[in-house]
């Protein structure tokens, strides 16, 4: 309960910085050249400047900066996000439909690199200096620096072009209707390239840290203790060790939540995916501002919930948090 | 002196110094090496590279140069990255030096601040500000920076943090200095280091920032740069994937040889980190 409510009231303390995203980007957009009835005439081919009125007098367009924030942020309210007259849908519609590809490429990603990023930041560290580590941390160092879009697109030639083991892009197979076990086996085959490619960075990053948070607890006096008292490497390690390390670990996911939505717009676009960034990426092109004004919202409350859940978490792995909070 | 010695020690660190040289060179010598604009048509499209000698690298869709466009592309990778990080590191240091010396709600408000900016994706933000100021090479380069200071901010207010209420400190504010004069003079010399060495971390999310949004068309399209390239390749990937394959090397490369020198200098600073 404890951990509840720590956890709440920063919840509640991420309320305002919401509140100042949201007004900082609104105000940004009113200086973008053109509103969504230009884009909404030029969608029409042109009209006349009756038109043009009669249409910002129907949006609210017409009304002074600050009474159309206050407008906005009232909508905002009731969870209302407008409308998009790029898609002909509510903004709140479209973003839901665009959801579930980038939630899913999200939590496979970072399922990956966690994971991997353990394994393999423990090797790492069970081996320092010597070949595994040397091997380990170079590869790390040059998944750093690889740019996410160039990696998917040589995937897509290598796996799709040449070998034709998998599918270039797209998120489920349209051409043929599969249902049950075999529709989700065809969208994990469409999400795996996006996921690797996603998700490499993150490897990067976590088994750096990994490696390093384990050399670090390694030298404690407990470790010690538990060595003295005759356990085998194994257990000290799974039993002793690993708890501890994972502290930063789960830190990390918090502060890179941001990060990894960034990095879905590109690897989203380069696989063709329909997901949140695609459509973040599509409404900058399309000049959709209400819908991208939609998407800040929705991927700052992405951040804000795992951070939350992050704390949940972090409670849980080091029970002293709670206890002091 | 020191330093220096400890960082010439490490093998890692030395290659990162050679490849980031090299880099350096091929944006100097761009110029004399290739003298015509590399924009500008130079002879039949999509030429394979090591096929004919007059194009080492080959050609692209339209019969550009890939080799010249590389060796300019190295200059406005530089450039964005150099710039991008100045702009950051500038604009952390401000943020984090008076949130971190004032403290109370200044503080407060810097923070809440910052934390906005971190809680929004910063590629997001950087859609939105190229969305709303357009694409050219200013205000991309720009956009880049403003996207990047979160970090920097929190580390210097950090070290701002652990410096204001040591003694050097108070025996300056005893003398009568203005907080200006502490906050520049005396504290910010000290918190110094650990903020250029992130500097270099900087560096390399630029690169990669400014080179995703040139691939997904979003940045300046008059200049060469590499990720325009790539986007470009992307066209023709299916048989020509030599296009977008090329510059994505040299991303690799840059991107490689900032982290690497970073860390050489990281480890030569703070030496007793090296040991553990």
């Amino acid at each position: 309960m404890r951990i509840l409510s720590l956890a709440g009231r920063r919840l509640a303390a991420s309320i305002p910085t919401l509140f100042l995203i949201l007004i900082g980007v609104f105000l940004l957009l009113q200086l973008a050249p053109g509103d969504t009835v230009d884009a909404l005439m030029a969608q029409m081919g042109g009209g006349d400047a009756a038109t043009a009125k009669e249409l910002r007098q129907f949006y609210g367009l017409d009304l002074s900066v600050p009474a159309q924030l206050a407008n906005y942020l009232w909508r905002l309210v009731r969870l209302d996000l407008g409308f998009s007259s790029i898609y002909g849908k509510p903004v709140a519609t479209v973003i839901l439909e665009r959801l579930p590809p980038t939630i899913l490429l999200m939590t496979a990603s970072l399922s990956f690199a966690f994971f991997f990023g353990l394994l393999f930041g423990v090797i790492a560290a069970r081996g320092v200096n010597r070949w595994p580590d040397t091997l380990i941390s170079t590869l790390g160092l040059v998944f750093y620096a690889t740019p996410s879009f160039w990696f998917g697109l040589m995937a897509i030639v290598v796996f799709s072009v040449y070998l034709q083991w998998l599918p270039p892009g797209g998120f489920e197979d349209i051409g043929t209707i599969r249902t049950g076990i075999w529709h989700v086996f065809d969208i994990a085959a469409h999400l795996l390239l996006p996921t690797l490619t996603l998700g490499l960075i993150f490897l990067a990053i976590y088994l750096r840290i990994m490696r390093a948070s384990m050399l670090e607890v390694l030298n404690l006096d407990f470790v010690r203790t538990a060595r003295a008292k005759g356990l085998d490497e194994t257990r000290v390690i799974t039993r002793h060790v690993l708890r501890n390390a994972l502290l930063p670990m789960v830190t990390l996911i918090g502060l890179q939540a941001g990060t990894m939505l960034g990095g879905s717009v590109v690897v989203e676009s380069v696989f063709s995916l329909p997901g949140l960034g695609r459509l973040a990426y599509e409404s900058v092109v399309q000049r959709d501002l209400n819908t991208l004004l939609g998407i800040v919202f929705v991927s700052a409350l992405l951040v804000i919930s795992v951070n939350f859940v992050v704390d949940l978490l972090y409670a849980r792995l080091d029970p002293r948090i709670a206890a002091e909070g | 002196m020191d330093a220096v010695k400890r960082y010439f020690r490490s093998p890692a660190a030395i290659i990162g110094l050679v490849l980031l040289l090299l880099v350096i060179a091929m944006a100097i010598s761009a110029g004399f090496l290739y003298p015509r604009d590399p924009l500008a048509l130079a002879g039949r499209p999509l030429v394979w590279p090591f096929s004919n000698p007059r194009f080492l690298l080959g050609t692209d869709n339209s019969g550009r140069d890939i080799a010249a466009q590389i060796f300019y592309g190295a200059r406005i990778s530089l450039l964005i990255g150099g710039v991008a990080t100045v702009i950051a590191i500038l604009i952390g240091i401000l943020v984090g030096a008076f949130a971190g010396y004032y403290g109370g709600w200044v503080d407060n408000v810097l923070m809440r601040i910052t934390e906005a900016f971190q809680t929004l994706p910063n590629f997001v933000l950087l859609l939105v500000l190229v969305a709303v100021f357009g694409s050219t090479l200013t205000t991309v380069t720009i956009a880049v920076g403003v996207v990047s200071w979160p970090a920097p901010a929190r580390l210097t207010r950090a070290e701002f943090l652990s410096l204001r209420n040591r003694e050097f400190v108070q025996a300056g504010r005893t003398l009568g200095m203005k907080d200006i004069q502490l906050i520049l003079g005396e504290i910010l010399p000290n918190a110094l280091p650990p903020v250029i060495v992130y500097a270099s971390v900087v560096m390399a999310v630029s690169i990669l920032l400014e080179s995703a949004l040139a691939f997904l068309k979003l940045s300046d399209p008059n200049v060469a740069s590499w990720g325009n390239l790539i986007g470009l390749g992307r066209d023709v990937l299916r048989v020509q994937w030599y296009v977008s394959a090329i510059p994505g090397v040299a991303i690799l490369v840059t991107v490689l040889a900032v982290s690497l020198v970073g860390q050489g200098l990281n480890d030569a600073l703070n030496p007793r980190l090296k040991s553990r």
